[in-house]
């Protein structure tokens, strides 16, 4: 018996890989185990190899698997692919369509089903995927009754002969798989029973999408671009519950644009993009950061730079996030530490943004964006909306002629009445101003307005700005970001040494006198991230002195950290 | 109620003496107060150029925004408060250059917002390079042996792009574009307004006295009708673009607010946006 299997699936791009991936982990997670999925998959519609990794559980995951235990192929390439990544004594369950061979160096079984064959004669080869999760079903001894449930989620709009005719599939490819696994000793194939907590499984750009409509936004602009796409279409399906909508803009700035706009007007609105969409919005997140206008982008990384690898794993725009844009404005880039976390620090972008009055930049990359994973519930009770000083009512009569919004403050905020508002009619603009807004370039008001803007970095920003895992105390500290959190904390578990590990949050301002002790205290200091120039090393290193102290690992082949790759990266530093 | 006074504030504009901006900015205030709007209930979004300053100089809530882009920052105050008037404004560079793409795409969204283009068919801030609407041949610092592109023609490019309402004017009628705008900001839709406005300093070929002998008001053609799509592009092409009024308004086009029936909250800003515990469970639910 197994506390856990990685279960995979592979084919062409567009035969329904991805929905055999869906069935198969969503119906696991209902059963109550803890799942952390990866897909491989191209910037093309159909063709191309495309896989579904799912690692199942019986305790939390938060990484990819380092090698598999069952391999779905609907294609030899399948196999050539990803047969050298399975276990010693590993299943390839494949289709019998394409006459399936297997390297014989590698110690694996191979079992050939007729997927698409039996699914013809029942009635469509489009259930070729239940053949085969039927197949993989008697494989773990799962009770078929659980994917019944999920067919009846599926297709029970569809009519009842649908549902019947795919749960005949999965009873076939569970019949099919009964004859051929005499020989294998199924305990290695076996999960000991989950536990019974309530879990939700879902992609980290759901989490975010549903934040967000707990922070209350109602207007959402975006253009589609790899990874983010996502977070507009769950927007557009679910804002008009709340008298909201989405526009798909004609491009990133326009989408950048009108949520400045919104926000301006006292709505709560934000947009969604990658690495190119952001190069895009740059200006514009200036002009937030000089207008003081509240906003908030969503960046998905994905690989750069240029269109780079649009559909693989990178952390590379940490760099244009923190400097980004021309001239000098107070930013601030957040980096939720998991998908659970991604729920509340969406909420916490939108409350600094309007609290600080500038542009904050919640960061995720693709892996936590689009791999699916169990993830705690949500908690309705922990969701708090802080508006900061903006001012909905109208004001007091004053002598100006414009109400002062620039007003100079020990905290570098001042009042935002919205539009529509008696007396708080005011200026906004993006050349150098005065109080009331009206353009003014003098040295002495320059100097002014600019320390007032940039003093609220000085501010306590996030509460919590980083997590603390592994041991407390510890000779070694891991630093990292997003999706590596996970993966770093699994391959410190597997090592002897002791380990600190800082899942970093506020990237920027880097809270670096919080970070200090563990800092100071570690012998050395290991920044691990997805990119070639070491970003996020460099940012420690403009904040923290003790460079020597400082080692990076890096990985920028598109691929996401296995916690072995980082077993072995972590021995290779510190003995 | 306000008057057009009301729409003033105590900045000195720092147009050169002559420009045809000031008179778009007095139109405007004249067409706010003659439609019974008090200062506050207008947002008024710029973006860079000479015209990009406008939005100092009337009294209403003021944005002046980022070459080219004023567009969308109007688009997004509307759609967070339809309440709201809300006027776009930029110049021939700013609007048929830069944020071309912005233009066309707000003409066919039809959000319902008023856009007013103070065209002078020359660079003026940057101190007079050639413009997209400048005409073949125009001599600038940037195009000294004449301009080798053709002008884009920004009411064909309208009619092309889905426009409700397109309207052109000259600066120096004031009376005449006040009554435009009114329309323009009565229409429920996208309402473009091309004005010309002459640079005295920059363009010495298409001056106040060029504008009025070679535009042709629409009241003067007899079998003119607004609403007729072919008779419209009939003349626009006959006057290569070059008429005045109300040249095309379809008044039956639903705005795009219109178009979403969830959609029916006039003014979408809420203090303090809540979800139902009922609805957060529900959505909840669908993560499993």
């Amino acid at each position: 018996m197994k506390d856990q299997i990685t279960w995979k699936v592979g084919g062409q791009q567009g035969e329904g890989i991805e929905s055999t991936g869906e069935v198969f982990s969503t119906t696991l997670n209902r059963m109550g185990y803890y799942l952390y999925s990866y897909r491989h998959f191209s910037s093309r519609i159909k063709g191309g190899h495309t896989n579904n990794n799912i690692r199942i559980s019986t305790r939390e995951v938060r990484a990819v698997a380092d090698n598999t235990n069952i391999l779905v192929a609907f294609d030899q390439q399948t196999i050539d692919v990803n047969a050298h990544e399975l276990v010693t004594g590993g299943v390839i369950i494949a289709d019998e369509k394409f006459s399936p061979t297997v390297d014989d160096a590698l110690d694996v079984e191979l079992i050939v089903i007729p997927f698409t064959e039996t699914a013809k004669e029942i009635g469509s080869q489009l259930m070729k995927n239940m053949v085969a999760i039927g197949a993989s079903a008697k494989l773990m001894d799962i009770n078929l009754e659980h994917f019944y449930e999920m067919v009846h989620t599926l297709f029970a709009r569809k009519g009842e002969d649908i549902v019947e005719s795919n749960r005949k599939a999965l009873n076939a490819g569970y019949d099919l798989m009964a004859e051929k696994v005499g020989h294998l000793n199924l305990d290695d194939f076996k999960l000991n029973a989950p536990d019974d907590k309530e879990k939700l499984f879902l992609i980290g750009n759901d989490a975010i999408s549903f934040g967000a409509i707990n922070a209350g936004v109602r207007f959402m602009a975006a253009y589609p671009i790899t990874p983010a796409s996502e977070i507009m279409e769950y927007m557009i399906k679910h804002l008009p519950r709340f008298g909201g909508t989405v526009i798909q803009t004609e491009d990133e700035i326009s989408a950048v644009m009108m949520a400045i706009g919104s926000n301006y007007a006292g709505g709560r609105s934000f947009t969604s993009s990658a690495g190119p969409g952001l190069s895009l919005m740059m200006e514009s997140i200036g002009l937030s950061g000089m207008t003081e206008t509240p906003l908030v982008v969503v960046d998905t990384m994905r690989g750069g730079p240029s269109t780079g690898l649009p559909t693989k794993q990178e952390q590379s725009d940490i760099m244009q996030m923190v400097y980004g844009t021309h001239g000098d404005i107070p930013k601030i880039v957040l980096a939720p530490s998991d998908v659970e976390d991604a729920f509340y620090t969406t909420i916490e972008a939108f409350n600094l943004a309007e609290i600080y009055q500038l542009p904050v930049i919640l960061l995720s990359d693709l892996q936590m964006s689009l791999g699916k994973q169990t993830s705690d519930p949500f908690d309705q009770s922990k969701v708090e909306i802080n508006r900061g000083k903006t001012v909905f009512t109208d004001m007091e009569a004053h002598e100006t002629d414009y109400f002062h919004r620039y007003e100079d403050t020990e905290d570098g905020v001042s009042r935002r009445p919205i539009p529509g508002l008696k007396n708080g009619i005011h200026h906004v603009t993006g050349v150098e101003h005065n109080p009331d807004g009206t353009p003014n370039e003098g040295a002495e008001n320059r100097k002014t307005q600019m320390d007032k803007r940039m003093r609220k970095l000085s501010n306590q920003l996030m509460k919590e700005p980083f997590k603390v895992h592994g041991d407390e105390e510890s000779d070694v500290l891991m630093l990292s970001i997003l999706s590596v959190n996970g993966v770093v904390d699994e391959a410190v578990s597997r090592l002897d040494e002791k380990v600190t590990v800082i899942h970093l949050k506020q990237i920027y301002p880097m809270p670096i006198e919080k970070l200090r002790p563990y800092l100071d205290g570690a012998k050395k200091i290991i920044v691990i991230e997805h990119n070639y120039n070491g970003q996020l090393t460099s940012i420690l290193k403009m904040n923290y002195a003790g460079h020597e102290r400082i080692a990076s690992i890096l990985k920028y082949d598109g691929t996401p950290f296995k916690p072995n790759e980082v077993v072995a990266e972590i021995k290779g530093i510190i003995n | 109620m306000a008057t057009f006074k009301d729409f003033r504030n105590h900045i000195k504009p720092n147009w050169c003496p002559g420009c045809g901006d000031f008179s778009i900015q007095a139109a405007i205030q004249k067409a706010c107060a003659a439609n019974g709007l008090e200062p506050e209930e207008l947002a008024l979004v710029t973006g860079i150029g000479c015209s990009g300053r406008l939005s100092g100089y009337i009294k209403s809530y003021g944005f002046h925004s980022t070459h080219g882009r004023s567009l969308p920052v109007a688009q997004g105050i509307k759609m967070a408060n339809q309440e709201l008037t809300v006027i776009a404004s930029g110049g021939d560079g700013d609007g048929f250059a830069i944020g071309m793409g912005h233009t066309i795409h707000a003409l066919k969204r039809n959000i319902d917002i008023t856009y007013i283009v103070m065209d002078n068919q020359i660079y003026g801030l940057t101190k007079g390079q050639t413009s997209p609407t400048s005409d073949a041949g125009f001599v600038t610092k940037t195009t000294p042996d004449g301009a080798k592109e053709n002008p884009i023609a920004p009411l064909k490019a309208a009619m092309a792009s889905g426009a409700t309402f397109i309207a052109q004017s000259l600066s120096s009628d004031i009376k005449g574009l006040t009554a435009i705008i009114q329309e323009a900001l009565n229409h429920k839709g996208f309402s473009f307004v091309n004005v010309f406005s002459p640079c005295v300093t920059y363009n010495k070929i298409n001056t106040y006295d060029w504008y009025k002998e070679n535009i042709v008001d629409i009241a003067d053609l007899e079998d003119y009708d607004n609403a007729d799509r072919a008779i419209v592009s009939k003349y626009l092409e006959e006057h290569n673009g070059m008429l005045k009024g109300i040249v095309y308004q379809d008044k039956e086009a639903k705005s795009y607010a219109e178009h979403i029936e969830s959609y029916n909250d006039t003014n979408n800003v809420h203090e303090t946006p809540e979800v139902s515990e009922n609805d957060f469970k529900e959505l909840m639910a669908s993560f499993k």
